[in-house]
């Protein structure tokens, strides 16, 4: 079905590009009248935007608003709380990103006028806009446990944002004793990164095995399956035997409140408690979002698929993890592909063409062990007004695969890392 | 049928690659075709990232095209690209594949 359609697409796209870059965008550009976009979000969704962009049409004034002056990257981060990876290794400053001719204003957008089309900063500047792109990341859900705020997190820390909450979890975990048992608490879906919570697992296990092996590793999850469940669990029977629990949601995961003077987290059945508490909560949008009025009901982005426009906000587009995007994951590869299809298409709408209809790829690696990795990936195509996954491709790495193969993934996911970073804030 | 389009679709797409070139640099970039610009996530745009994931950028665009159609049909070893070959078609593949080879 969607082949005809794309490849009728893809014969008229090539033919209006090719007229429309001769006769409407060469004028466009010669008298400097590119158009007006702001990015909110320096991370894997916007900062790549704001580069494509740039990259697309160099006429556009192209301003990129960004809270913190340093990104650090969460994938890999599971690798810095297990003592494999140092901090540094995962973070990246917007030098070349302002080289490219972005403009980059460190400070965080506060308010969003949408009929006025400007941007307010807590710098006090107010920044105008032809399109917005908000790619703010996650906010975590504080209200989503009874007895769990911010301030618990500095005791039983999330670490679902790289940075001092990474560090936090890694010199916990270096403190524990050997027999200690470490809780993690994995959210219902969605939220950032589906694998990540038993990437996590496994590569606390991998440090436990060889530094603290009389210790143990129990999940508590809101739901019944995980992503690359059937891999992650044969990975953990094969490397670390015996060590690695997981309850699920119908076993009594759930994790409905925390008493935070015992370290314990409550379940409807049983009370747990960790010498090492990792909560990964619920998650939404980053509050940006619903200062703009792009938020649902749900916490998250509804967007039209072709452009990432926001449904309920015209001019908006919302990419990244914010963004409901449908059967994509919320990983900092979709967030990048996002990034540069709404780039093109924000493109097409400022010359007063069509955006044609984009075909996404997602890939996402977790680390098992250093030299051990698993995958999955993913084709998506938008298809009644959603971000729909292209049934024959995708899935997830072969099961009962030789260990060079998975080695070999491993050596995939490091490259990986290093070019989208490198597309992403590299010279 | 699938021949006949994928030929068609090599020569139009072929038509806004050459105009750029001849009139400049100064002009925007040739629009992707649907899924070109997914694959930068893995593969780098030059030699300097270091990966053992080989380059797309200025790659013969019948190579690309033999590649994904034997990762497609599973006569070529694969870890990912298995999977993410049969997301495309043909006539995607080839314009991909014209779209990489025309960058530098
Ligand atoms: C442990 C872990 C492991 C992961 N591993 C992987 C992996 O292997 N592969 C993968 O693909 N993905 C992985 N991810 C997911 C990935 O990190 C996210 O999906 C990705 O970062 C999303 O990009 P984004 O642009 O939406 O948000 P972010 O990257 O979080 O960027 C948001 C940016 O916006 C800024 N910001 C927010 N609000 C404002 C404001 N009002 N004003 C100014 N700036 C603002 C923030 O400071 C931040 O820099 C992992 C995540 C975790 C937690």
């Amino acid at each position: 079905m969607r082949r005809t359609v794309s490849r009728r697409t893809i014969l008229k796209t090539a033919l209006t590009a090719g007229a429309a870059s001769l006769a409407m965008r060469a004028p466009a550009i010669s008298q400097g009248a590119g158009g007006r976009v702001v990015v909110v979000g320096g991370g894997f969704g916007g900062a790549s935007c704001a580069r494509a962009l740039k990259q697309a049409n160099p006429a556009l004034s192209v301003t990129l608003v960004e809270a913190e002056s340093t990104y650090t990257a969460c994938p890999f981060s599971n690798a810095v709380v297990s003592g494999l990876r140092n901090l540094r290794a995962q973070q990246f400053d917007y030098s070349a990103v302002q080289a490219g001719g972005v403009s980059v204003v460190m400070s965080a957008a506060t308010a969003v006028d949408a009929s006025g089309k400007s941007v307010a900063l807590a710098n006090g500047a107010r920044l105008p806009y032809d399109r917005l792109v908000l790619s703010p990341g996650i906010d975590m859900r504080w209200d989503s446990l009874q007895g769990y705020s911010e301030a618990v997190a500095d005791i039983m820390p999330h670490a679902w944002k790289a940075g001092p909450q990474t560090m936090l979890l890694r010199r916990q975990l270096e403190a524990m004793p050997d027999g200690g048992l470490v809780l993690i608490s994995a959210p219902a879906n969605p939220f950032r990164c589906p694998p990540g919570p038993y990437e996590r697992a496994s590569l606390i296990a991998y440090y436990l095995k060889s530094n603290k092996p009389n210790s143990k590793i129990l999940i508590l999850d809101g739901k019944d399956n995980f992503s690359k469940q059937s891999l992650f669990e044969a990975a953990w029977k094969e490397l670390y035997p015996g060590m690695i629990e997981w309850v699920p949601l119908s076993k009594g995961g759930k994790v409905t409140a925390i008493d935070t003077s015992s370290q314990t987290l409550i379940t409807d059945f049983a009370r747990h408690k960790g010498a090492v508490t990792n909560i990964i909560p619920a998650q939404k949008a980053g509050r940006i979002a619903d200062i703009a009025g792009v938020g649902d009901r749900t916490g998250w982005c509804p967007i039209d698929p072709v452009t990432f426009e926001s449904k309920l906000v015209p001019n908006i587009h919302v990419i990244g993890d914010a963004s409901i995007a449908g059967a994509m994951p919320k990983s900092a590869f979709s967030a990048n592909a996002q990034a540069k299809v709404c780039a093109a298409a924000i493109v097409a709408l400022l010359a007063g063409e069509k955006p044609a209809a984009p075909l996404l790829i997602n890939t996402c690696y977790s680390m098992v062990a250093p030299d051990y990795a698993i995958s999955v990936a993913g084709v998506y195509q938008p298809a009644n007004g959603l971000l729909t996954e292209f049934r024959g491709s995708g899935g997830v790495s072969r099961a009962n695969a030789p260990r060079s193969e998975r080695s070999l993934e491993a050596a995939y996911a490091e490259g990986w890392f290093r070019t989208i970073t490198n597309e992403v804030f590299g010279s | 049928m699938t021949a006949a389009l994928s030929r068609t679709a090599r020569h139009l797409i072929s038509i806004p690659v050459v105009s750029v070139m001849l009139i400049g640099s100064a002009l925007a970039a040739t629009p992707a075709p649907a899924g070109a610009t997914s694959c930068s996530g893995c593969h780098p745009p030059n030699a300097r990232v270091g990966t053992p994931v080989p380059q797309l950028v200025g790659q013969p665009a019948s190579q690309i095209v033999a590649a994904m159609t034997a990762f497609r049909a599973g006569a070529r070893p694969a870890t990912v690209m298995d999977r993410i070959a049969k997301g495309f078609s043909e006539a995607e593949t080839q314009a991909i594949a014209d779209w990489y080879a025309a960058q530098k």
